[in-house]
């Protein structure tokens, strides 16, 4: 049995977020790391892990330092990793990036006991599509925010979160699940012998050439030119005015607030 | 004939999914069904609210209320719960056959599901979370004016003509904005931030005016994988962000004393009025606050009429979703800190000393009133 857990590297936007003069984001001023929500994903893997023995796989699509991310989840505890990388896939929206992950996990190869787990959304995007649309293509069902997994043989129990409270769901495998964070699924550090064993585990790139031959690989249907959405166009929206910095911070200064509220009638 | 997505001049009409659960109609879906009466008559097609579940039809009138000309029921039982499965099978049938040029969304937890299933089998495009549409030039032209930096240069190299769907969503915590198209399939799909959209007046006379259409699709055993074996409504009332006009939110600033500044903002809140607690993503990565008190990217967009941040430095995934509230107010130790850079009304200094007098000087003007 094998859990594959789809991450991603993204820009880490807590820090400080550079734009470029043509409103293009200048993402090698900015630090990576790995995807929240994904990292939550890994640790829901780890821990069906511990429990089962099964084996755990990273994947991703990206450039090749996307390296680095990957040697970091197998010092966590997967057992093994894949980085899809070829120019060809370069430029693809959600549902092409989808159809090439797809045919990667195809290529791998999907048995009845296994699932994958993605991150509920990645920051950069926040788009939240590539999950499901993973699971479309590969005729899988899928749950969505799910914040506890229970796995016994062939099936799979969740809680999925819903706004106003949660939906209990039994599931066959194989399966798409996408995490979100809940109480007991705060990602584990890497050990030490983690750390020394990462760069000793299986690590497989796929290129264009090894994946050409699979049916989802279809030329217009992945990249630039694959991919149905476009940027129309990118914009900063204006800067907003400059508020009013109130001097000091005793009583006469929350007294000035509140008389600017009232005059604001905000109360 | 086989469904063809790139034959896009056999696509007509803007439809809306219109989400209920158990029964009752979401508020993001006449949000939407407002907004989408706009587009409709941009490009002169009609509005169709898309209605799924088991005996809805009672729902149906009221969209019409909203701007809805005809709504589509699809009513069997396998729609009664939400499942993936059954939703995306009706959806799907329903588009393949009717061929809509657009379909909206709510980005709720469930239209998020729905949405890049539906449109990856639908073989199109679908853009997340939006929270601007628009399909005439001119009237997205005008948009940006207001909301962008683009020198007005650029408009000139638009194509006036162009009727795709413009998909506007805020990228890198808003920083950056996109519009996004999706001009080569059809529908055009877009799920669109709750709360964003404005109801539009209720109108008696559009309701009755609706027609509603029956549709039947087939659902088998073999359609649907997953079993739902229960639907859980919390138990603690769940916190209203969205629909609060005051709210107090916490961040760091309160880990000298979490009870205590959770308290504070509570009574603040009180002092505006009535309001609600939110806070910042690390409250809810510590365990303070409940995920469903988070503001912020990763956790709701709010727009109340106040804003108040308390020790929250303002990262950018913070700011994202808040920055668009009337007014905002901070109080942060540090004078730097980023929030001041978005704040309306800021004190330096420490919240545990300042909220008390704020809570005082509040009441005092309230009373004097």
């Amino acid at each position: 049995m094998r859990i594959y857990v789809c991450v991603k590297q993204v820009p880490d936007t807590s820090g400080v977020v550079a734009v470029n003069e043509d409103g293009t984001l200048n993402r090698a001023s900015m630090q990576t790391i790995i995807n929240p929500d994904d990292l939550v994903a890994m640790e829901q893997a780890l821990m069906i892990k511990d429990a089962t023995g099964c084996q755990v796989t990273a994947v991703t699509m990206g450039p090749p330092p996307a390296e680095g991310m990957l040697r970091e989840l197998l010092a966590m505890g997967a057992d093994d990793a894949i980085l899809i990388s070829a120019r060809e896939f370069g430029g693809s929206d959600t549902f092409a990036t989808s159809q090439i992950i797809a045919a990667a996990i195809t290529y791998t190869g999907l048995n009845d006991e296994d699932m994958i787990f993605c991150g509920r959304q990645a920051i950069d995007g926040d788009t939240a599509q590539v999950g499901p649309q993973i699971a479309e293509k590969l005729n899988l069902p899928q749950i969505s925010y799910a914040a506890e997994i229970k796995k016994e043989g062939n099936e799979v129990t969740v809680k999925r979160m819903l706004e106003d409270g949660y939906m209990m769901i039994k599931q066959q495998t194989p399966c798409l699940v996408t995490c979100i964070s809940d109480q007991d699924s705060h990602p584990r550090m890497m050990s030490i012998a983690g750390i020394n064993a990462a760069y000793k585990k299986p690590y497989t790139v796929l290129d264009f050439e090894t994946l050409k031959d699979e049916p989802l690989i279809e030329l217009d249907k992945i990249g630039l030119k694959g991919s149905p959405t476009n940027i129309f166009v990118s914009f900063t929206p204006p800067l907003k005015g400059i508020g009013v910095m109130l001097e000091g911070n005793d009583k006469k200064t929350t007294d000035k607030l509140a008389s600017m509220l009232l005059e604001k009638h905000v109360i | 004939m086989a469904f063809n997505s790139s034959d896009i001049g056999a696509f007509e009409n803007i439809w809306v999914f219109c989400e209920q659960r158990n029964g009752v109609m979401m508020n993001t879906s006449y949000e939407l069904v407002s907004e989408a009466r706009k587009l409709a008559d941009e490009r002169g097609s009609k509005l169709v609210g898309l209605l799924l579940g088991h005996n809805v039809e009672g729902l149906a009138k009221d969209l019409g209320g909203y701007g809805a000309d005809e709504v589509i029921l699809i009513d069997d039982p396998a729609l009664e719960v939400y499942t993936t499965d059954a939703y995306t099978k009706a959806i799907c049938d329903c588009a393949m056959d009717l061929k809509p040029e657009v379909i909206l969304l709510g980005a709720s937890n469930i239209g998020r599901d729905l949405g890049p299933r539906c449109a990856a089998r639908l073989t199109t495009g679908l853009t997340a979370d939006c929270t601007h549409l628009d399909i005439d030039m001119n009237v997205y032209t005008d948009f940006l004016k207001k909301a962008s930096t683009l020198p007005e240069a650029r408009y000139e190299k638009f194509d006036m003509e162009d009727v795709n769907l413009k998909m506007t969503r805020p990228a890198f915590g808003g920083h950056l904005m996109a519009t996004i198209i999706c001009p080569r399939f059809r529908p055009c799909m877009s799920t669109v931030r709750p709360g964003v959209m404005k109801k539009a007046p209720f109108d008696q006379a559009k309701a009755d005016a609706c027609v509603i259409t029956p549709y039947k699709v087939s659902i088998t055993d073999a359609d649907l994988k997953t079993q739902v074996m229960d639907v859980v409504k919390a138990t603690k009332k769940i916190v209203d962000l969205i629909g609060a006009d005051v709210i107090v939110s916490v961040g760091r600033g309160i880990s000298k004393d979490i009870e205590g500044g959770i308290k504070l903002a509570e009574q603040l809140t009180d002092a505006f009025g009535g309001g609600v607690v939110g806070g910042s993503r690390v409250t809810v990565d510590s365990g303070w606050l409940s995920s469903d008190h988070q503001v912020g990217q990763t956790g709701k967009t709010v727009h109340p009429k106040v804003y108040v941040a308390l020790g929250i430095s303002g990262s950018i995934q913070h700011k994202a979703g808040m920055q668009d509230s009337e007014l905002i107010i901070a109080v942060n130790k540090d004078e730097n800190a980023p929030i001041f850079e978005i704040a309306d009304i800021g004190i330096t200094g420490d919240l545990f000393k300042v909220v008390p007098l704020m809570i005082e000087s509040l009441n005092e003007a309230r009373a004097s009133k």
